[in-house]
């Protein structure tokens, strides 16, 4: 059977509104990918044992609550701890740009903010999957 | 890259990493898997596995949340399998099943994992029963399957559970229609989700006046065979004068004393009907428990879970459980082979071959019966 992209969507933070998650989450089913949704308030602890579990091949954040700086980069930080370096960590949200050049060295792949079409997004994660599809 | 069954011996020691590969061969039926789970399998069938079923937005997986949650209380180990339809125009999909229990993503005596229904060349229960072995030979000791029940394929996969919870919720009128229509029979253990709404009690009462009518017409349900093993021996709701014929062949099942404890239980989860049919001066009828619960605030779960383990209980102390997994697997292997056979009609050169009998049919070359008898016989060949 064809190898189906794997995506965990996850809101780490503490701000309440996941509709951006949710846009995203919408056009990557849309584009075959299958989509696991964790819902809002999800700390790294949470997101990476849901990522492991899941098997995903791609983690895609949102945030909006300015705590990016420090997520994010635990995230990357967390999979690395537990063994994990094959998956593609992504961010989006509200992320001032100053600050994409420290979350691409802490290891974020690529960093979306508001406005960027979903079609840019997909074909970034179809282009940058670090296991074979 | 070749796997020796190098990620089974990582999975037997609960590495949650070499777990979630092998779901994942086995989602995409990846034949490399095959040596993997044939080396699981010595370490598979210890698991309880509970099937829980019912329509979409009951509160299937809030309930699975606190029932992962009792569970863990009582020490158990757990595994959930969330299974959500894909889209079957993008085959793509929204698995939001974690949204309800994404907080046991940190506990190491729990592993979650979200399947899409795909297009499954065997079949959802295929890749369901795979997966539920993996997490049986990796040590959890209840598994817990939720899926949405609407149609066969649904039914088929909680069928692979040793314990069918069916979740109901008042408001939804024609629902009830829905269950009565053939999944009834299968449901040991019955629960009326959200019963902080109103109508909650008559949804509970017109479940129990369904199975009345089932029981009373004869309708072969699973709880009524457990009844009917519980009550011979003398584990009954009329046990009154102790054990009763067949108490001692039922030992042979190893059925430990505290098995049998438990295993009435089953009857006292259902004893408020058993009260209430008193009352009205009924005859009193072996009905399964039907329990309500408020899955958001948690009130009910530690019953519904007395009553689930009661029900596991009741199926060991008989020989049920065994019997049932011996049911089970055969289906699952016939339908294996169904598949399999299916596959080899499907395949390009058989194609071929059947239109050249359907024109022979045609050209009066030959009869239908004996194009079949020939197509038949070419597929014991190529097997
Ligand atoms: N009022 C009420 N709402 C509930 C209860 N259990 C779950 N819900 C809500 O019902 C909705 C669907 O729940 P979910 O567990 O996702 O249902 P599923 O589709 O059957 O898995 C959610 O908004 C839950 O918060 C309950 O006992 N009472
Ligand atoms: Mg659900």
């Amino acid at each position: 059977m064809e190898r189906k992209i794997r995506v965990l969507v996850a809101k780490p933070g503490l701000d309440g509104h996941d509709r951006g998650a949710k846009v995203i989450a919408r056009a990557l089913r849309d584009a075959g990918m299958e989509v696991i949704y964790t819902g809002l308030r999800q700390t790294p602890e949470q997101i990476v044992g849901a990522a492991i579990q899941e098997d995903v091949d791609v983690v895609a954040m949102s945030i909006l609550s300015g705590a990016h700086n420090h997520l994010f980069p635990r995230v990357v930080d967390l999979l690395k701890e537990k063994g994990v370096d094959d998956v593609l960590v992504i961010g989006g949200g509200v992320i001032p740009d100053d600050d994409i050049p420290g979350l691409k060295a802490a290891g974020i792949a690529e960093v979306f903010t508001p406005g960027t079409p979903t079609s840019v997004t997909i074909d970034y994660i179809k282009q940058n999957l670090k296991r074979k599809a | 890259m070749a796997h020796a069954p190098l990620l089974a011996e990582r999975a037997r020691a609960q590495d949650a990493r070499a777990v979630a590969r092998l779901i994942s061969m086995v989602e995409r039926e990846d034949g490399s898997r095959l040596p993997e789970l044939k080396a699981l399998h010595q370490w598979t069938g210890r698991a309880h596995v509970i099937g829980i079923t019912g329509p979409p937005g009951a509160g299937k997986s809030t309930l699975t949340d606190k029932l992962v949650a009792e569970l863990r209380g009582r020490g158990r180990t757990v595994g959930v399998v969330a299974i959500d339809p894909s889209s079957p125009f993008t085959g793509g999909a929204i698995l939001g099943d974690r949204i309800r229990m994404n907080r046991h993503a940190t506990d190491e005596g729990v592993f979650i994992r979200s399947l899409a229904t795909r297009g499954h060349l065997g079949g959802l229960s295929r890749a369901t029963a795979e997966t539920v072995r993996v997490l049986d030979a990796a040590g959890y000791q209840d598994i817990i399957i939720e899926t949405v029940g609407v149609g066969q394929s649904e039914v088929d996969v909680v069928r692979l559970a040793d314990t069918i919870v069916l979740v109901s919720v008042p408001g939804l009128g024609d629902d009830i229609q829905a269950i009565k229509a053939g999944v009834m029979e299968i449901g040991d253990v019955f629960c009326v989700n959200k019963a902080d709404k109103d109508g909650a009690e008559r949804v509970i009462r017109e479940i129990r006046a369904m199975l009345e009518t089932a029981v009373l017409n004869g309708a072969a349900t699973r709880f009524s065979e457990l009844y009917g093993a519980l009550a011979a021996m003398g584990l009954g709701p009329d046990a009154k004068a102790g054990p009763g014929p067949g108490a001692g062949e039922a030992s042979f099942a190893g059925a430990a004393a505290a098995d049998e404890d438990a295993a009435g239980g089953y009857f006292q989860a259902g004893a408020a009907h058993h009260i209430a049919n008193q009352a009205r001066g009924h005859d009193e009828l072996a009905l399964p428990p039907v329990l309500a619960t408020v899955a958001e605030t948690g009130q009910g779960i530690k019953e519904l879970v007395d009553a689930i383990k009661a029900h596991e209980a009741g199926l060991a102390a008989t020989g049920l459980l065994a019997k049932r997994r011996v049911e089970n697997l055969a289906w699952e292997l016939g339908k294996a082979a169904a598949d399999r056979i299916l596959s080899g009609l499907e395949a390009d050169e058989r194609r071929g071959y059947l239109r050249a009998q359907a024109e022979a049919v045609l050209g009066k070359k030959t009869d239908f019966y004996d194009a079949l008898e020939a197509i038949a016989q070419s597929l014991r060949a190529g097997s």
